[in-house]
Formats: C-alpha cells, structure tokens, sequence
C-alpha cells in the first residue's frame, strides 16, 4: 500500500479516535439525570403525541406521570384503560378506574330541518363564519358546517356528510381526545359517555333561544318544554337557559325521555327499531 | 325579502386578475421570442415547444388524476408555461423522447412531489434543463445554427453558440479581438442570428416581452434590471481591467440564456423573493454567479445554475428581510 | 383638466401600497332626497364603539324627535335620541346587521314632533358663541359619534389627554370606497355649513391649521370647499390622488402631512385629530342647532338598482324601507352591503335598523356576489405590495389560520387597518383577510390578558 494510503487511514483512524473521546467526556459532563422510568413508561404509552391527555406530548405526559404521586386527573383517553393499567404496573401505583368516552355532535340543523336564510362564502373555516355572524339559517349556535372539528381529527374518526352539512363521528376510530370539542366555536360537540354497542341518548341542541324561535329556526330544536325532565326515573336530564340537557354519566338508557320530546329533538342511536303494535283483527266482535 | 343572499366578510370584490391570467399573459409575452426562434430554426422550434408544451401538461394532468387523486388545475396555465420555457432553455433538434423525459423531471419532480403549484423551492423549467444538460449532454450541447425558417426539424447544422466560441476561444489564449471576428456581430445578437436554444438568441423580441410584462403588472423591474446591472457591472470591471482577455459586457448580455433567464426564468413567482428588497439581492446573486460561472467554470453558460443557486437562498430572503413597516414600533409597558 | 391632472398625478399621496378599484360613483351627481319618517323605527342602543347605553324610557312612553332615550354609559359611550315622535313600543333584543342580537327600543312613529331645545330652521348660522369646553360638552350631549364609520364618540375626540399635545386638524373628505357618496354630496350641498363645523372642532381642539383632505374624483366638491374656504380661517382643501384607502386616517395623515402614526399609536402622538366631513357636519347642528345625532345621509347603490341615490334617513329606519325608496330590492341580487364594498358589512337579512356608522347600503347582482374558486398561493406577493401598512398579508393569514399567535404578533398582524386591498388583488382569490382578523383579534385578546395578568 502506498504511503498516501496509509497516511489517510492513519488520520482518519485518528481523527475518529479523537472524537470519541471529546464526545466520551461531553457526554459524561453535560448528562442529565433523568429517571428511568420516564423512558419506560414513554413506551408503554401510545405513542401518538395527540395532546388528548392534555399535555403536549407523550414524553411531557411520561414525566408528569413520574413525577406525581396518584393519577388523579392523568388519563390517556388514546391508550384508555389498558394503557393506564401498564403504567400502574411500571409506577407500582393504584391506576384509577375512569370511564371511556366518545365524542358526540349534538346539532341536527340539517337543511331540511334548518331552513337556510343564508349562504356563507367566506372561508371555510367554523371559527371565521363565527366570528362574523349567526350563520346560515335563524339559529345563531347551530353548526356551521365548515368542518373545523374534522380537520382537527387527527385519527381519522371525522368526516363531514355532504347532504346533512354536518359532520359525523366514526365511533368506532375515535379515541375522545377532544381536539374536535377544541375546535368547535360553538361547543356543539361534547365527550360523552361511551355506552356497550355505541349506543347513545342525547339532546341534539345547543339552542338557547326561547321555544318560538328555536323553532322557528330549526324542526328539531330544544324548545325547553321540560317535558324529558319530568319522565326521567333517574333524574339525569337538566335545564338551563331553555336547553335540556342529559347527563351521560346519569342515564341508564331507559328511552323513556325521547318519545316525550315533542320535536324530536332527542336522539336514540344504536337501539333495535322499536316493532309496530300489531294490528287489531278486523272481524272483532262487537256485542 | 325572497332573495337568499350570500354573506361573507368583507372585502367583497375581487380585483379580475387572476393566476391563469398572469400564465397567460407570460405565454404572450414570450410569443415574439417563439416567432423570432421559428423564424430562425424553423420545423425544429415548432415541434420541440409543442412536444414540450403537452408534455408538460399532460404529465400534470396525470399526475393530479390519478396518482394525487385531486382535480387536475392545468387549467392556470402554469404547466403550459414551464412547458414553453422548458422548449427554450433547448436545442431546437433535440430528439422528442428526451423533451418528455425533461417535461416529466420538470413538472413530476420540480414541481408535483413538492406538492404542486406555489409550494416548489427551484424552477421547474431550469431543473428540467439541468436534469437533461447533464444526463444528455452531447444532444444537449449539440446547438442548430439559424437556417431559416424552411430547415426541417433534424436538417439543422450545428454549431457552437457564440458564448462557447468566446468561452473555449479564451480558454485555449486567443485574444478577445481576434474571436470577435468568429461571433456574430452585436447587431446580430441582438435580434436573434445566433446558434443557441430556442429562446436565447433573440434579445430584442426577449425584451419587448419583458416591457409587457412591466405594463400588465406581472413582473416588476427589480429583478431583471438588477441581474442585467450587475452582469454588466462585472464584466465591464473584467473587460476594463484586461479587454484581450474578458469579452466586453454588451456581448455578455446578449449571449447566452441570460436575457432570458433575467427577464423570463429569474422573476417566476414561486421561487423569487416576495419582497422588493430580496428581490435587489437576489437579482446581484444571480448576476455575480452567472459572471463567475461563464468566465471561471467549466460551463460556458451560468444563468440556469445561478438562478437554481439563488432559487436556494430565497426562503432565507424572505426570512430575514421584511418590506419597510408603517410607523415605527412603540414598546408597549 | 382634472383628468389630465389625474392621469399625470399631481396629487398627494400616500408612498406605499393602496390599490384602484373601480371607482363606480353611480350616485355622485344625485342630490340627497330626504325620506319621508318610517311607520316604525328601531333604534339600537349601541351604536358606537364603547359601552351600551342605558335606555331610560319604557314601554308606553310617548317620545318625540330629538329626545333622549339612552344614556351613555360611562366616558367611552354615547347618548341615543330618538330620531322620531311616537310611542316606544317595545324594548327587546333585536338582530342587528351582524347577525347577532343586541337591545333596541322599537319606536311606532306618530306625526314629527321634535323636542323645543332644537333649532329647525335651515338657514346658516356661521357665529360660534360656545366655548372651547362647551362645544366638547354639546357634542357629547348630543349622542356625536364619528360618521365614517368606525363611530368614535366626537367628544372623545376631541378631548385632548394629559401630555399630549394636537396642532394638526385633518378633515376626512375622501370617501375612498367605491360606490359611496354620501360624504361627496354634503361637501357640495352642504358647504358652508360644514366649514361652519369645521371651524367649531378646530376651536374645541385650539389649533391654528385644519386641512380637508378630498380624493381627486371629486372636483365639485374640491372647487366648491375651495371657494367657501376663502371666508373662513386656517382651513386649507388639499386634493389627494385617488387611490384605495386613502381614507384611513393613517394614510390621510401620511398623506397630508408626511407624519408616520407609531405602530399602536393614535393621530395624536403625531399631534393630528381625524374628523370625517359628516361628523363635521353633525358638530355644526349640534353647537348651532342644538340638534342631536338622529338623522344621516345613506347612499343606496348597486348596478341593477332602479333608482340609486343618497338619502337622508333617520336613525332606526329598516333598511328595506331604504331599498323600497331606491326602487326595490333588483329580481338578480346576490348581496347586500352595509357600509362599502371593501370594509362594510353582508347582510343576511335586510329587515335590519339603519344606525349611526351607515354610510351606504350597497346590492350586488348576483354574478358579482359569489366569491371565484380559492387557488393556491403562487407567492406572487401582490398582497405585500397593497398592504398600505407594509406588512406581509400571505404570511398573516397562514399564521392566523395555523394559530401560530406569537409569530404573527411578532410580524406585526396588529398592525393591520382590516382594508381588505390584499384580498381584493390576490391573483388565486384567497381568503386572506378572514384569517388575518382571526389572528388579529385573538393576539389583541393574548396581549389583553398577559397585561391584566
């Protein structure tokens, strides 16, 4: 081999020898403590970096977890009960029991049940049309339609319908992460109680104008009757500011408020169609 | 009232200009130079900016079909631009299939995989170029001289373009003067009788697009006015210091492709600066680089890798210099 | 002559940006009809920037014109008299042009009795008698809010603070919105009386100099100032070249007197006061009619109206009954403006009160109405060049849209006069100044809580 050769292995070799060891002592002199465990309990968690928990990532999340002494308030909405169950295991702490959720939209101003007195064309976006009136038809805290809520999903769970103008929440693909309820100007999306086989009993309203002209606005308004406050057995339907509302934690599904509501502002999804009464036999006698 | 009207914010006109207009008005305004460059190069010019101009398109068209799965927007006229720009920064004999495989790296890789019109950092239309100067070289090079308008599209001759000569002239120590002689005179440069691409040899009908481009307010002077400054600048320090050696800065501006670069290529909107400001330094990048390339590197010709050079620079540009506020700032307590 | 002047400009202007719309001044030479009182008025109790007023009559109350039906609420507010005679029918909450609802008292109008306290008569009465305080007293008492629109309380205005110090007063006669007219016809109609009020605001405000800036556009009412000028002191017209928005008071006072109002700033740190031509106006019937601000001059407009004009109107008149008097609402309109095309406001439904900031009620046919198709930024940097404040709207906007609010206050989104010129020249028709105002008014409400923190 010639000398050139040789020369360049010998001041590479050296070089790179000469870096590591700069590197070795860096290292060792600007380390940081951190505790194991953050590391381990990052990879039990998701890993998705959604926010959801409320921090602004899931390394953030792993240190608060760490460095806090119960769970109380700490909850990964993605990872849900199995995940918290893992770092119960990782921390050697009592995980607690928190209920699963699902994003629900509680508006029904579809076209045909919302007459539209307007067009908006500014930009679509909830937040700009908010900002600049009541919206396209009378009810001034109904949805927009412009799809804040769906671009905020960051897991696939939201598409807007093109027929009802409203958007529509896959059940099955939606973790409550609450970017949606974030994202909403008006709050018409709520984290509401997840039910077995998704089903769901809500008031879709969040009209607080008096009966006349929340009805005049919209079919299927709340008009505040409190006609559901009065049937419910367990006292899970309230009302504020002529708006029912039911409390998802409360409700036990029994459907007795919806066949009350005389606009049909109550919603019954994922429940078997109720059967018709059988006809009554046309030859009966009459004595 | 039984008018259901539209409501949005303010404001509520829009002016009538729009994006497939301003194309448009830049494929106008390049019209005297495909005239000046038919009438030179003949059957050549016509097919190689139709190939170009189809290809462009319709590798746009199937890209946003049925790759992106989006609606294809050829319809802003900017593929059709690249395109025509494409067609003029080559020989007017290159062979079809190589122009297609230009269009396709210009419009599929410059300006699609980057996500479409607005968001590419470097001119199609030069990658395109560079893409085909340096995978084909000899046909790239290979440049027709002005046979007129009734040379079949594979009968042109070639030659060497009049900045090669001066180029590899000075290269092997002949004097300026003496390669005078071999060029075409100043006169000829400037309306078109020269070997080159199709869009380079025609300064006057290059620049009679650019002052319509000035008027209809699709361009601004700073870019073109300050490369061509600059070019002129330093060449004529070169030229003054040592006339034998640096040719003089007339021939300099009407050579090469740096009337079209600096009028054509330079002032795209995507990938020039936003700010009149950028725009001046910009503009002295591009005329510093092309001078270093065209008297000091390997190429004859610099304008298409000092623009792509400076088409770098401009997120930095548009970082860092911002336009001359209203009011000057008050701290607030 | 004055379009060879134009042409050639030798007007003033302001250095940078601006824009030149079309300049449709369909009803320039239309002189102002008055309308006949409305059956019902509906008048709202804010319509000023600053606090509601309190209504201080009731349901049943018998008013008459000129009355007092809402007091202001503390300094930043403005009284509300009622521009009709009648009985207050109601006081309820009412949508108002933006769609929302706010509080107004619903008038049903009899007859057209005003109150004794104010002078009726037509004539000109040129002597100013009141003091410097006085007059600031009287505009406040007469409800004198700013008529160009952004409706200031006057005797704010004219209230100069501790430490600060005015020598400057520019008058706004520029009108530069396309289609509005209202300002135009009083300058030419109503000449003398406004130099009248212009001499009032430049005693309450104790300067020597007043200039009143008109757009070259509007030659009638540039010769006709210039004339009546001549019999008062210290008011000088200056034509200005047309050119969009040179009625922002920023740009005026550029414009007129080469001085930079500092970013966050007011006209008074350059030592300027800005009045519009029409508040100017309503000072002279205030001080020397005792007349509160119960009635203004509206332009109706638009391409297929049967009859444009400018119309003098009481406060609380429907704006239907406004495009009744113009010849009805057009079969093909798509659109109804409140204000000028550039900053004014759609509206939804025009079953809505004329109040004290309508300058103009504008139809759009509906070819004109809809928005063309959102295209991609193609980084032309149009909107840079318009953007009269220098700022970078194509930046602004994404950031508003990004909610990246730390940048964009660093980028100075506050900045922003809210003119719209970016969005009227943008080539691919993007929404720029939508989320321009997102960003804006949430970074003024960050900045708002990191103070009060």
């Amino acid at each position: 081999m010639s000398s050139t050769v040789l020369l360049t292995i010998a001041m590479l070799s050296a070089l790179g020898l000469l870096s590591a060891v700069i590197l070795y002592f860096v290292a060792q002199k600007f380390k940081v403590i951190e505790d194991p465990r953050i590391d381990t309990v990052t990879e039990a968690l998701p890993g998705a970096n959604c926010g959801g928990c409320g921090y602004t990532g899931c390394r953030a999340f792993a240190e608060t977890l760490v460095k806090s002494t119960s769970f109380e308030g700490l909850n990964c909405p993605v990872g849900g009960a199995d995940t918290m169950g893992k770092v119960a295991i990782i921390l050697d702490r009592q995980p607690l029991a928190v209920e699963p959720k699902v994003a629900v939209v509680r508006c029904n101003g579809t076209p045909d049940n919302a007459t539209r007195t307007s067009y908006y064309d500014g930009a679509m976006s909830c937040r700009v049309a908010h900002s600049l009136y009541g919206g396209q038809t009378g009810c001034q805290y109904g949805c927009l339609g412009c799809g804040d809520c769906v671009l905020a999903c960051k897991f696939d769970a939201m598409y807007m319908d093109p027929v009802t103008e409203l958007p529509v929440i896959l059940d099955d693909k939606c973790v409550a992460c609450g970017a949606c309820v974030k994202a909403c100007p008006r709050n018409i999306i709520e984290l509401r109680k997840r039910n077995k086989k998704d089903r769901k009993i809500f008031i879709s309203c969040v009209n607080k104008d008096k009966g006349g002209p929340a009805r005049k606005a919209c079919k299927v308004a709340c008009i505040g009757c409190g006609k559901c406050v009065k049937v419910c057995p367990y006292e899970a339907i309230t009302m504020e500011n002529n708006l029912a509302f039911i409390d998802s934690t409360k409700c036990k599904l029994c459907r007795k408020c919806a066949p009350e509501c005389p606009t049909g502002a109550i919603l019954e999804i994922g429940f078997p169609v109720k059967e018709a009464k059988p006809a009554e036999p046309a030859d009966a006698a009459v004595s | 009232m039984s008018n259901i009207l539209n409501v949005s914010p303010s404001p509520h006109q829009q002016s009538a200009e729009t994006t497939r207009k301003l194309m448009y008005g830049v494929v106008i305004a390049l019209l005297p130079a495909l005239a000046a460059s038919i009438w030179f190069f003949g059957m050549g010019a016509i097919i190689v900016t139709l190939v170009s101009v189809l290809a462009c398109v319709a590798t746009e068209y199937l890209i946003q079909k049925f790759i992106l799965k989006t609606k294809p927007s050829i319809s802003d006229g900017s593929a059709v631009v690249t395109g025509l720009l494409l067609a003029f920064n080559v020989p007017s004999n290159l062979p079809v299939y190589i122009i297609i495989i230009g269009a396709i790296v210009s419009i599929g890789v410059a300006k699609m995989t980057f996500g479409g019109i607005g968001n590419n950092p470097f001119n199609p239309a030069l990658v395109g170029r560079v893409f085909l100067l340096i995978s084909f070289p000899v046909q790239m090079t290979s440049w027709p001289l002005p046979q007129g308008f009734n040379t079949g599209y594979a009968d042109a001759v070639t030659g060497a373009t009049p900045l090669a000569i001066m180029s590899e002239g000075i290269k092997n120590g002949e004097t300026v003067s003496a390669l005078m002689e071999k060029v075409p005179t100043h006169m000829q440069l400037f309306y078109g009788y020269m070997g080159g691409s199709l869009g380079e040899i025609a300064a006057a009908a290059l620049i009679l697009g650019g002052i319509y481009l000035v008027w209809r307010k699709i361009i601004t002077w700073h870019i073109p006015v300050t490369i061509l400054l600059t070019v002129a600048a330093f060449t004529g320090i070169l030229w003054g210091v040592d006339p034998t050696k640096y040719a003089d800065p007339l021939f300099h501006l009407l050579t090469g492709g740096l009337m079209l670069g600096a009028i054509y290529m330079a002032t795209d909107y995507v990938t020039s600066p936003m700010t009149a400001k950028g725009m001046i330094i910009y503009g002295i990048g591009i005329g510093i680089i092309t001078v270093l390339i065209r008297v000091w590197g390997a190429y004859p010709e610099g304008v298409s890798f000092a623009i792509l050079i400076m088409n770098a620079f401009v997120p930095l540009l548009n970082k860092y210099i911002k336009p001359k506020r209203f009011g000057k700032e008050v701290k607030h307590g | 002559m004055n379009n060879l002047k134009r042409t050639i400009n030798v007007f003033k202007t302001f250095p940078k940006g601006g824009i030149h719309p079309p300049e449709n001044k369909l009803t320039a030479d239309k002189p102002t009809v008055i309308l006949p009182v409305p059956a019902q008025v509906t008048v709202p109790v804010s319509q000023h920037i600053g606090a509601p007023a309190t209504p201080v009559v009731e349901k049943g109350v018998a008013v008459r014109a000129g009355q007092l039906i809402a007091q202001a609420k503390g300094f930043v507010s403005a009284n509300i008299h009622s521009p009709v005679s009648g009985k207050v029918s109601k006081i309820d909450t009412v949508v108002d042009t933006t769609g929302y609802k706010q509080t107004a008292i619903v008038i049903d109008v009899e007859g057209d009795e005003w109150v004794e306290t104010v002078d009726r008569s037509t004539g000109l009465l040129k002597e100013i008698t009141l003091t410097r305080e006085q007059i600031i007293e009287r505009c406040q008492q007469c409800g004198l809010v700013g008529l160009g629109g952004a409706t200031f309380p006057t005797h704010i205005k004219l209230t100069v603070p501790a430490g600060k110090k005015c020598d400057t007063v520019i008058i706004n006669g520029v009108e530069c919105e396309p289609y509005l007219t209202s300002d135009h016809r009083l300058m030419i109609e109503k000449g003398a009386e406004v130099l009248t009020g212009v001499s009032i605001i430049k005693k309450a405000l104790g300067v020597e100099s007043v200039i009143i800036g008109i757009e070259a556009n509007k030659p009638d009412a540039i010769s006709n100032l210039t004339e009546l000028a001549k019999g008062f002191q210290g008011i000088t017209v200056q034509p200005l070249k047309v050119k969009y928005p040179q009625g922002g008071e920023k740009q005026l006072i550029k414009a007129c007197t080469g001085r930079e109002v500092p970013s966050g700033g007011l006209p008074l740190d350059v030592g300027v006061v800005v009045q519009n031509v029409g508040t100017a106006f309503a000072v002279y019937e205030a001080v020397q009619k005792n007349k509160p601000l119960v009635e203004r001059v509206v332009t109706v407009t638009g391409k297929s109206v049967k009859n444009p004009g400018n119309f003098q109107v009481r406060i609380g008149t429907p704006v239907s009954a406004l495009i009744e008097a113009a010849g009805g609402m057009p079969d093909d309109t798509g659109k109804v403006i409140n204000g000028g095309p550039m900053m004014g406001k759609a509206l939804a439904i025009t079953d809505v009160p004329v109040t004290k900031g309508t300058s103009g009620i504008i139809l759009f046919p509906a070819e004109a109405s809809k928005r063309a198709e959102v295209l991609p930024c193609i980084r032309c940097g149009k909107c840079s060049s318009a953007c009269a404040m220098g700022l970078e709207p194509w930046l602004i906007s994404v950031l508003g849209q990004k909610a990246m609010y730390e940048t964009a206050e660093q980028e100075r989104i506050t900045d922003c006069m809210e003119c719209g010129a970016c969005a009227y020249t943008c080539p691919a028709k993007r929404p720029l100044l939508d989320y321009i105002r997102l960003g804006k008014s949430t970074v003024i409400r960050l900045a708002r809580e990191r103070i009060t923190k």
